[in-house]
This record gives structure tokens, sequence and C-alpha cells, in this order.
């Protein structure tokens, strides 16, 4: 018998999904979701390659701070880079996203500040950023809780009357949990402006998508009447193109979509996960011939845009966000002896005072002996 | 004042928040045109609108998750759970969303909820509609834990709960739906304030501290020692987190003894945190060791059971008797 989700020939290898650039570079064309790309002239194409090379460099060289111990951890997103780049720049400034931990790639789009990206993984600060400074909440580790929040922001949004929409990020592994489904009921129910934007990366840290479930992710939504689209995760085009529409869709008073966005996490799990113990490597060199950035290149040099001076600055744009990024990891200040107190409580607490005040004495009496020899 | 139920003084606290403040919204289960199994909501659907008073799918980890997106949007969610045992499928939701959120956000996203939460037996209730999980809240940083036993109470304190920028458990004991009582609808302002202890009976022998549905026999257990020459001081806890040491330190230095009473299981109970931090607290005035009257040790047994689990005024008052040196049911069982 073989292991839930080795079945290659099982609905879940399935390669129907919406493609607009092929692995080798080439455009698909298509009526559907052309209309979706009319402004994606050769600048902007040249931004979302830009932005793929960027974030990849970012991923880079956060790992290598969490190797030379300047992190605690990090969850690389090897390899989603067009799954994130493609949604992420879909989205409007007053849409509000609610993601995993995964997702550094969205949270650039939106304009986070480097050193708020690795606060929370080098353990200096519960979390990174403001959510309201980037309309995105902080990074989730319960897996699929988020789906819930991203829901009743969007049911509150539609009580507003405004047209901002949610989106729920989330994983393979998350389509398990009971907060996933759930949200979809909700958000069916009260045809609440979210969408589900579901990044298959065929793994959850050892565990194959075959094992969350036995047909495509995609053929859910369905069930909870939603609207479901299945997209080649590694094609920018295409994820930008889907969640422009699904966006549309529900900004118009349409409700809730689905995406599942098919692709693969090159990496770890993070940076303290081993995946050679649990895949075979012929599988990684697979997905490197789907390779995001490689594609958008190839499409790039086919139509003459990806000439040196666009390597070049590209470069740079990369090598200047890895730089920022480390100065702020190592000039991170520390935080204070008694910070880990704050924010508990919007109000006064008295018992928790007292703990906080009996610790600093404590924390004081060692300055006391000092003082006291 | 007008005399009222504990339920209407809710249904009533609910109304007036409603009416002060368009971003508060209730959601539950059957809590639309059924008024809440137990009519809590009643009527307030028709008045302000399905958008505000949302009949939920049967989902309790999904009511709680959607409120945490409303707040997020600046609403004030009031999430009904219909009963204490269906509490479970959101506690992660309670625990490490909305507890923490502030905290994980460094003060940016507040979570101005309130959870209202039905608790307590003594009403011959099916399994899973009697319980008392109010510990494993207090356990909990970040939220903050109340309980009312009385119709005016019960309408201001949901009221500063709403009002109060912090999570808010709001248990209330369902044996008490139906007692009556004086309720000044617009007792807000002057209010005593959530987060305090209230002395109900003043004595000086024993102190005896209970919340919820147990204030109503602590009382009457406080009558039946004065006849017998007890002077049994009451102190309704009203906020099981934070505790109000203060209000019981200063009956314990004047009494000596101290009672506490609950029918949740004693094991890492309410009753325990009490009994260490007064110890703490007051050793040198404490005449005897205090005394906790709870329920057992066991899930919650079926009805025709549970008068021997709930706490009531007779085990309450050889628990006085214990701290007392009188004579009582354990005298001389060897430890």
């Amino acid at each position: 018998m073989s292991l839930p989700g080795t079945d290659p020939t099982g609905p879940l290898n399935d390669e129907s999904y919406i493609q607009l650039l092929a692995p080798d570079g080439t455009r698909i064309t298509s009526a559907e979701f052309d209309p979706w790309l009319e402004d994606i002239d050769g600048d902007r194409l040249a931004g979302l390659y830009e932005d793929m090379v960027v974030v990849r460099r970012l991923d880079q060289e956060a790992t290598a701070l969490q190797r030379q111990g300047e992190l605690a951890l990090w969850p690389p997103l090897l390899g989603q880079e067009a799954a994130q780049i493609g949604s992420g720049r879909a989205l409007r400034k007053d849409d509000f996203v609610f993601s995993s931990y995964r997702e550094n790639g969205v949270a650039y789009c939106r304009g986070v500040d480097l050193t708020d990206m690795i606060r929370v993984w080098r353990g200096n600060r519960p979390s990174g950023w403001d959510p309201y400074e980037i309309n995105m909440a902080t990074p989730q580790v319960i897996i699929g809780a988020q789906t819930l929040h991203a829901t009743g922001y969007a049911m509150a949004a539609k009580f507003d009357g405004d047209d901002a929409v949610a989106v729920a990020y989330f994983g393979d592994g998350a389509t398990s949990q009971g907060d996933v489904n759930e949200a979809m009921v909700f958000a069916a129910s009260f045809q609440a402006p979210v969408l589900f934007f579901c990044q298959n990366n065929q793994w959850a840290i050892s565990e194959p998508v075959g094992l969350q479930a036995q047909g495509k992710l995609s053929d859910r939504a369905p069930g909870f009447g939603i609207p479901s689209y299945r997209v080649d995760g590694n094609d920018v085009l295409a994820c930008l193109a889907v969640t422009r529409k699904a966006l549309d869709h529900a900004r118009i008073g349409g409700g809730p979509s689905f995406i599942e966005a098919v692709t693969y996490r090159m990496g770890p799990h993070t940076t303290a996960d081993d995946p050679t113990r649990y895949r075979d490597a012929n599988e990684l060199e697979d997905w490197k011939r789907r390779d995001p950035i490689d594609r958008l290149a190839a499409l790039l040099s086919a139509e003459g845009l990806l000439d040196e001076a666009l390597r070049q600055r590209v470069q740079q744009a990369a090598d200047d966000a890895a730089a920022e990024m480390r100065a702020g990891c190592i000039n991170m200040a520390e935080p204070g002896d008694l910070e880990l107190f704050e924010n508990v409580y919007t109000a006064p607490h008295p018992v928790l005072a007292r703990q906080r005040q009996h610790y600093e004495r404590y924390l004081d009496s060692f300055e006391a002996a000092e003082w006291g020899h | 004042m007008t005399t009222m139920t504990f339920g209407r003084a809710i249904n009533t606290g609910l109304r007036k928040a409603m009416e002060n403040d368009p971003r508060v919204v209730i959601i539950g289960e059957d809590i639309g045109a059924l008024g809440g199994v137990f009519r809590i909501t009643d009527e307030l659907q028709k008045d302000f609108g399905a958008h505000r008073v949302i009949d939920a799918p049967l989902a309790e980890s999904a009511i709680l998750g959607t409120a945490v997106g409303m707040a997020y949007r600046g609403y004030r969610p009031v999430c009904e759970i219909q009963f204490d045992g269906f509490i479970y499928p959101a506690f992660d939701q309670i625990v490490s969303q909305v507890a923490k959120l502030h905290y994980r956000t460094r003060g940016r996203v507040r979570m101005p909820l309130t959870i209202r939460v039905p608790f307590g037996g003594g009403i011959g209730a099916a399994e899973h509609h009697s319980e008392s999980p109010e510990a494993y809240f207090t356990h909990t940083s970040g939220l903050r834990v109340v309980a009312v036993s009385n119709p005016q109470d019960a309408c201001t304190v949901i009221q500063q709960a709403i009002a109060s920028d912090d999570p808010v458990l709001y248990f209330e004991p369902k044996r008490r739906y139906h007692t009556k009582g004086d309720v000044d609808e617009n007792a807000l302002e002057d209010a005593l304030p959530m987060d305090r202890a209230r002395v109900e009976v003043p004595g000086t022998d024993v102190t005896l501290v209970t919340y919820g549905a147990l204030v109503q026999t602590a009382r009457e257990a406080a009558r039946a020692a004065e006849d017998d020459g007890v002077s049994v001081e009451v102190i309704d806890l009203r906020s099981l987190s934070p505790l109000d040491y203060s209000t019981v330190e200063a009956s314990v230095r004047k009494t000596g003894r101290l009672v506490v009473t609950h029918e949740a299981a004693r094991t890492g109970g309410l009753g325990a945190e009490i009994a260490a931090s007064l110890t703490e607290r007051c050793f040198y005035y404490l005449e005897h060791a205090p005394v906790r009257i709870t329920g057992m040790d066991i899930p919650y047994p079926p009805a025709k059971m549970e008068r021997h689990h709930l706490p009531d005024l007779d085990r309450i008052l050889d628990g006085v008797d214990r701290v007392l040196g009188r004579p009582n049911s354990l005298t001389g069982l060897e430890d």
C-alpha cells in the first residue's frame, strides 16, 4: 500500500490549473484572464521580477542570519515568490491581510519595514509590525486561526458599506483545521468579502498534501458554496490575474472566493527542519525546473527586456534590501528588563502590577547586594 | 428602580450598550428570532437589526474568531456562548487570540470583546450544560473574568464589560435567571468598578468568599450561622480576574478565618488560588488554615446526583465549623 498522497497519478498531481506563463517563459493567452493584465506593460513586468528577486534575496539573508545565530528561527518562502508577489501586488492599500508566518513576500508588497519583518524572529518583540500601518495582521502561528479573523473583518467591512476585501493566506496543512472550514461556512452564509488564498506548497512540515486531502484542495470550496480557482502558483501573472478577479468579485458584492495556488516549498519548513528526512531530492529538482523567477526572466528575455542594466538594477535593489535587513537585525535594541509586563491589559491590573513590583525589587536586590559589599 | 428578573436585567444592560454605541454587535446561536435559549437577547434583533444581533452558524470557534476580525475593524462584539460546556471549541480562539492579541501587537490591536457564558448547575440539565469553566480563563493572562450574582450587577457589569477595552468573560449563573430584584437602569456612573469585590453581608468571625449563584447560598448560610451566634462576612468576588485581594484581605485580617466556596472542581480551582494568596498575604492573622467547599473533582454528574456535587448551605456551614475549630464532619479524621 502506498503512503497517502504519494500516488503520482492521483488528483493532487493533476496539472490542470490556470497558467498564463509556462515554465519555459512562453506566454499563454486567456480570454478570461488576460483582461486582468491589461496594465502589465514591460515596466510592470520588470517590477514583478524585481519584487520576486528581492524577496528571495531577503529570504536568503534571513536564513543566513538564523545560521549565524542572529535570528532564533526563520520560515523560508523559497519557491513561493510568484504566489506571494502575484497575489500581494493585486491588493489595494485598504484591503486587509491575515496571513500565516510564511507570507513575508506579501508583507513586502504591503510595504513592511524590513527590520519589523524580523523582530519577532529575533525574539525581541512579540510581534513585528503595526497591523494598521500596512493593513496586515502580524503573522499567525496557530494554523488556520487567521481565516476566521479575515472572515470577521470582511463581515465588518460589509456592515460599514466599505468595499475593502479581507484576504486570508494559509497553506495546504491548514485546510484540515476546523477553523478554516468554519471560516468558509461563515463567509458563505454572510457573503463576506473575503478571499481565501491557499498556497498549496505540497508539504506541511513532513506531511505531504495527500495526508490532508484525497482530492484537490480547490474542489472543497464549491461544497461551501464558494467559487474556486486552481492556479499555477509559480506563475506570477496567473496569480496576479486570478487574485484581481476574485478581489473584484468580492468588492462588487459577490462574496467570498477561494484560490488554490499550486506551488512548492523548496526549502525546509523552518530553519529548524530537515527535509532530507522525509522527501526525495528528485522532487526538488523537478520543481526547480518550474522556478517562478526563472520563467518570468525567460519571458522578459524573450521580449528583449532583460538587459544588463535591468539585471544590475534588480541585483542592486536586492542587495540593498538584504543589507538594510541585516543592519536592522544586528542593531536592534535589546528589550528592557521589565518590558515583558507591558501591554498585557489596556487598563490597570492590580494583581499583575504587584507581580511586576515584586520582580522589580528582586532585580534591584542584586544591585543593592553589589553596593552592600 | 424597576423590579425585574436577572435575565431581563442582562437584556436591559445589553440594550443600553447597543443604544450607546453603534459599534456594539451581538453574535451567537439562536439569539435572533428566538431571543436565545434563555431569552437573554429577547427582542434585540427586532429592534437593532440582523446585522447587529447576528444569528451565527453552529460553530463556537468561528463565533469567537469572526468577532476577533470585527474587533480588528473597531467593533465591540458581544459573543454569546449558549451553555458553559459549549465554550471549549472556542478555547483556542479565546486563549491564543483574544487574550493575547493586545500583547502580541504591543498594544496596537485591542480586543474589546465580551464573552457571555451561562454557567453552573442546579437546574437538572443534560450533560455539558452545567459546567463551571471559569478557572481555565482566570489562568489565562490578558482576559478579565467576572461573575455576576444579582440583577443590579447583571445590568451594570454587562455594560462595564462591553465598555472595557480588554476582553471580558462574563459568567451568568443560569439557575438565578428567574430571580427578581430591584434594578436602577441608570446606575452605571456611580457603579462599583467591575474589578472590585463587594462585602455582601458584614460580619466579624469568618470570611466567606464566593461568586455567582452561590452568593445567595452564602447569604443564607450567614443567616443560619447568625442564629447559631456566629457572625459570617460574605464577600461576593464579582471579579475573578483580577481578584480584588485588598477587599478579601481586609476582611480576613479582621476575622482570621477564611472559607472559599465555588461550584467548580477543587483541584487547581479559584479556591486554591485565593487560599494560597491570602495565606501569603496575611498568614499571621489566620487562626485556621483556609477551607475550600467546592464541587467534587469529577466530570459534572447526572442531574439526580448534582445535589451531592454542588456546595449547599449545610456543606458551607460545615466549612464554617471547621475554620472555627468546632465539631464538624472531618473531626477526628487523621490526615
